[in-house]
């Protein structure tokens, strides 16, 4: 795998590049995610651009638990993603399945799903259901201070 | 009919940008036009109607508005409906009110993102960013009324949990009317705006014919002049006290679909201003209740349709069977009837215009397997749509400043 240098890490911290996978969640998270887009946060001011391609991005937001449907597709398109790279879980569902702890088509939680294809996947927790625009702006901001 | 070398299957999704739920589609199109259309969607299927056999009535509402995330009120109060239809009782009048403000809020900020979207994938960039700057005053208001932007956990069997504080209503009528007047402005841009007129005009028809077979609900049935609207064909919450109007168009093109929304969000603000004036006072809730042996249907009218509970109690403290029919389950079969034979580049803005919202579809899923064909993604068919507009809008010699995003 492509080493994860200074330089690039340095690089990405100036205008972390967003992608955004919303895995069987209730959408709240999502719209919340699109919110923050929008002319009140306006992340844009920060170079926080949201792609459409994993390929494009250095951070992914995750929404929801994972459902078995989507295992596979949201490991993929983590691999897609070039290093160094980091993912945010977006809400109560990514960080501990929240109301679908019990649920028969979840297969687990974002971060157990992305440890199976990378164990040093490195990610930050933005609880709440959802949360508000604010917070997740936080969350993605105090990830790149700990990278 | 031609021969099927001729046809190319494209697939979208399931991860695609914008639409923010994975869904997957499949158009079989020939040349630029499509002939047929299927869906795969179990993407997000979580399987809340056996996790609601688990749950308490007490504690069902908090879980059944994690459904979806636009629809919290709508399947809370939905739920509520038909518990309280089992139990043949009626809520106190306060509470009644309660449920109607929170529903119609919903129902503002719901549409002001739908047609936000909708701007987006035509290449208004402006609407989308103007829609949803408005969107947020009201999400404000829903905080301050409830504590939440969107789940709000009130209702509840019987009645809603907490009360909301009266002294914010001045504040809450302050933030509607500028949005009132700025729905004003949106629906006048987009009622004068030629360009708007020759793009969307007469793309994705539904004939009333077609609503009826396909069992389509909501503004999308609305827009092609079906009188239906279950806050007035069977009232529930406080609707029958109230003065307000179905709005109804008559094109059932892309258009029509929304001026029915924006004209709907005017109504909508109506019916709150009217809560806010004559909120009863009362008792909120009956208390905790027995819930006999029975079954119970509820009926909603959800920002996107009409949304249907079916209950079944055998008499313990949990449901034997709760059934969800969410409006998207029907609006999203219409697809068949509204895309066939559309442009390609139409096609985004006619499977976004019934406002799907797959959270609440998926239910169950039957899933047919797709040949594997040369895949495009969600964003390249919002380029082709954004392409198209700025088209129309060439030919049409409008100056223009479109931007492919």
């Amino acid at each position: 795998m492509a080493a994860s240098t200074p330089f690039l890490v340095r690089a990405l911290k100036k205008s972390p590049w967003v992608f955004h996978v919303g895995t069987s969640g209730c959408n709240n998270c999502d719209i919340e995610i699109a919110d923050c887009l929008t002319p009140r946060f306006d992340v844009e001011r920060f170079g926080i651009k949201l792609v459409g391609s994993p390929r494009h991005a250095d951070v992914m937001l995750i929404s929801g638990p994972v459902s078995r449907a989507c295992k596979e597709p949201l490991q993929q398109a983590w691999l897609e993603m070039p290093e160094p790279r980091a993912a945010v879980m977006v809400g109560s569902c990514a960080c501990s399945m929240g109301a679908y702890r019990d649920a028969y088509s979840v297969a687990g939680p974002p971060d157990k799903v992305l440890k199976e294809v990378d164990p040093d996947a490195k990610y930050i927790y933005v609880p709440g259901c959802p949360p508000k625009p604010e917070t997740i702006v936080m969350g993605v901001v105090k990830l790149l201070g700990a990278l | 009919m031609k021969a099927p070398s001729s046809r190319r299957v494209v697939q979208i999704g399931p991860f695609h940008p914008l639409l923010e739920e994975p869904v997957g589609f499949a158009l079989a199109v020939e040349g630029e036009t499509v002939v047929d259309v299927d869906a795969r969607m179990d993407y997000i299927h979580k399987g809340i109607e056996i996790l609601a056999q688990q749950r308490t009535y007490d504690m069902l509402p908090i879980l059944l508005e994690r459904i979806c995330g636009i629809c919290s009120v709508t399947h809370s109060v939905c739920f509520c409906n038909a518990a309280e239809d089992l139990l043949g009782i009626d809520i106190p009048p306060r509470a009644n009110y309660i449920r109607t403000i929170i529903g119609e809020l919903e129902r503002v900020h719901s549409h002001l993102l739908w047609v936000g979207l909708a701007g987006h994938f035509i290449g208004y960039n402006t609407v989308f960013m103007w829609a949803w700057k408005y969107r947020e005053p009201v999400c404000d208001v829903f905080e301050m009324l409830t504590g939440h932007r969107q789940n709000s956990a009130l209702p509840m069997v019987g009645g809603v949990r907490r009360d909301i504080p009266e002294k914010y209503f001045p504040e809450a009528q302050k933030t509607l009317d500028m949005v009132e007047g700025k729905v004003k402005m949106l629906t006048d841009a987009v009622l004068d705006d030629p360009v708007l007129k020759a793009r969307l005009k007469g793309v994705g028809v539904l004939t009333p014919q077609e609503v009826m077979d396909w069992g389509v609900v909501g503004p999308t049935a609305r827009a092609s002049g079906v009188d239906t609207d279950v806050r007035r064909d069977e009232p529930y919450a406080a609707y029958g006290e109230l003065d307000w109007d179905v709005c109804l168009t008559e094109n059932g093109d892309v258009f029509d679909k929304a001026v029915v929304r924006l004209l709907e969000l005017q109504e909508s603000i109506k019916i709150l201003r009217q809560c806010f004036d004559n909120m009863p006072k009362g008792d909120l809730n009956l208390g905790m209740l027995h819930m006999p042996r029975g079954e119970g249907i509820g009926r909603y009218e959800a920002p996107r349709g009409e949304d249907i509970h079916y209950l079944r109690s055998n008499g313990t403290n949990m449901p034997e069977r709760l059934k969800v029919r969410a409006p998207s389950y029907t609006n999203v079969a219409s697809f068949k009837a509204s895309c066939l034979g559309e442009k390609i580049s139409d096609v985004t803005i006619t499977l976004a215009a019934c406002d799907p919202c797959y959270s609440c579809t998926e239910r169950t899923a039957v899933v047919r397997g797709t040949d594997d064909q040369p895949e495009r993604t969600f964003g390249d068919l919002v380029r082709l749509s954004q392409a198209e507009t700025r088209r129309v809008a060439d030919e049409m010699g409008r100056p223009h400043d479109l931007q492919l995003t």
